[in-house]
């Protein structure tokens, strides 16, 4: 990927956030674009730790419960402001992300993957246990964010649904540039390295365990600004954001729309963000046709969706 | 004064003894081959001398210090690096990219400039792209270099595994069968090269079942049998060697043993 790619992709991307409100027919769309904008950032982490590095987690709603239930606990016990409290959230993530990635990622395939379940379980049964802390499985209220607020004051009236698609797709741009950036880095390049040859890269000098960690701990990162986000957009949280189906919606937006790609991890975030809403039309069979969807996917375009079609319009590469 | 030192190695795997006390030196420069029947532990001794296997007793030292059992990536960081036999490119990379993480121990810089994009990041990229792009002219890839890697020929492949391994900056390159599966050309062309870096001064320990080649390139040759040391030398004394002879050839008796 060339420098000149970066700049498109996100160009692409900050296009699309700005211009899409103008196809929107009413208010609550913007609240469906923040909602895609978020998901597709915690996506872009889990491309960063699948899609670059070759490993594979089931547990990283988890660090968006983290991110999310710290935007609800910080300001209340703490007193810290909801922004602060969001990046508070980020650095435990990045924390635990530490300290338990280094145990677990020593283990490969499906045992990594069992592992990080366990893991999103054990924050998600916290979050769900510590009733007097969380409100338990009722979920807690989260403050503001006070932004708004102060836009009013500068004579710039927002709707909630308009000011969070706004911060939640200037994020999401941030998001994209920083993947890019990494993608085609020294470190971006180590990752992609050792996805490719685990014991090749090592004898070129590549810290393998430390490279995965820090893929680990940045996707961590990622998944629990998401988290944040999610938290005070809602201005409720539940530790259904921590939940084990959370972790498996995750993976799978990103393996749908393609897992090596930026891009078609937000098609991926895209589709999977809006087919429930579409598929409400079929009423009990709803999720019936969302599998149906996905296994098709999977069996025609098996590389995910952007990718598969990007080679078929390039043609056989050589 | 020998750059490395193999002394005593051995290991088993389970009850079967995979090699046994086998030790040899190389010199800066030198071309030493370990040859051998298959399975007499060839590759087995250079995944213990390269760091893949922890060997079950003797030492490796590289220019007097002891490296038995380090890691590889602390052994690339020395100045030790290898090739596979059977290949270990990044297949999802272009080739040019493929050396670039050769660079890895040069262009690795803080993370932060990394996500961040910063001059920093990008002037580690360069230049070691720059050293990717010499690299590549010198094994004759360089018409290749945007192409992905999985998609070149066996042979083109392992003079990628070679440069990438260059990269390194390697004191001792250790090259497992690196003319395995090329036709005559390129073994021609693999040839060349290896007598080229050894004249640049670096250590080559060449595993190879192509005798002509090692025949030709050797200045020392340590024959193994069922992991053991049975001869070395220089390649006249080691082809005139009777124990190398019935090692690849079988002895009368044990013809006559199959016979009967």
């Amino acid at each position: 990927m060339s420098a000149h790619s970066k700049w498109i992709q996100i160009a692409i991307v900050a296009a699309l956030v700005a211009v899409l409100p103008f196809f929107f027919p009413s208010g609550y769309y913007y609240r469906v674009g923040a909602l895609i904008f978020v998901n597709a950032l915690s996506v872009i982490g889990l491309v960063i730790l699948i899609g670059y590095a070759g490993q594979i987690s089931l547990g990283h709603a988890g660090f968006a419960g983290i991110g999310a239930y710290s935007t609800a606990l910080a300001p209340e016990y703490l007193g810290l402001h909801p922004a602060l409290s969001a990046v508070l959230g980020a650095v435990i993530s990045a924390g635990v992300a530490a300290l338990i990635g280094r145990p677990i990622l020593k283990l490969k395939g499906y045992y990594l993957a069992v592992a990080t379940l366990g893991f999103g379980i054990l924050v998600s049964l916290v979050l769900t246990n510590e009733r007097q802390l969380t409100g338990g499985p009722d979920g807690m209220a989260v403050p503001e964010l006070g932004l708004r607020d102060l836009l009013r004051d500068m004579g710039w009236r927002l709707s909630g649904g308009e000011f969070w698609y706004g911060v939640s797709g200037i994020v999401l741009v941030i998001g994209v540039w920083i993947a890019l950036n990494l993608a085609m880095s020294p470190t971006g390049r180590a990752m992609r390295a050792l996805h490719g040859s685990e014991v090749a890269a090592r004898t070129v000098g590549i810290d393998v365990a430390r490279v995965k960690l820090q893929a680990f701990i940045i996707s961590a990162v990622y998944a629990s600004v998401a988290g944040s986000l999610l938290a005070l957009q809602n201005g409720f949280i539940t530790p259904d954001v921590a939940g084990f189906m959370h972790s498996i919606e995750m993976v799978s937006m990103a393996v749908l729309g393609g897992v090596g790609s930026i891009l078609g991890a937000m098609l991926g975030a895209a589709i999977l963000t809006l087919l429930p809403q579409v598929l409400t039309v079929f009423a009990e069979y709803e999720q019936l046709v969302l599998g149906a969807i996905m296994i098709s996917v999977m069996i025609f375009l098996p590389r995910g969706l952007l990718p598969s079609i990007a080679a078929k319009l390039k043609g056989r590469d050589e | 004064m020998s750059l490395l030192d193999v002394q005593g190695l051995g290991i088993s795997f389970g009850g079967l003894r995979a090699v046994n006390n086998v030790s040899f030196s190389a010199k800066a420069g030198e071309i030493v081959s370990v040859i051998g029947p298959n399975g007499a532990g060839k590759t087995t001794l250079f995944n213990m001398i390269s760091g893949v296997y922890l060997p079950g007793e003797g030492k490796v030292m590289l220019d007097g210090r002891d490296i038995t059992a380090k890691r590889p990536d602390r052994l690339a960081n020395l100045g030790l690096t290898r090739t596979f036999q059977n290949l270990q490119i990044f297949q999802e990379m272009t080739v040019l990219e493929n050396v670039i993480a050769g660079f890895h121990l040069q262009e690795r810089g803080a993370l932060v400039a990394d996500l961040l994009s910063l001059p920093a990041s990008k002037k580690r990229a360069a230049e070691a792209k720059k050293g990717a792009e010499e690299l590549l002219a010198r094994v004759g890839l360089q018409k290749a270099a945007e192409r992905q890697a999985g998609n070149l020929s066996y042979g083109a492949l392992k003079r990628l595994e070679i440069a990438r391994a260059l990269a390194v900056s390697p004191r001792v390159l250790l090259l497992d069968e690196p003319a395995a599966g090329c036709n005559a050309v390129e073994t021609e062309e693999i040839d060349r090269l290896i007598a080229e870096l050894a004249q640049s001064g670096i250590a080559i320990l060449l595993v190879e079942h192509d005798m002509k080649m090692v025949m030709r390139i050797s200045n020392h040759i340590v024959v193994l049998d069922h992991g053991e040391k049975i001869a070395e030398g220089n390649p006249e004394t080691v082809s005139r060697n009777k124990a190398v002879i019935a090692a690849y050839l079988g002895t009368e008796e044990e013809a006559a043993d199959a016979d009967g």
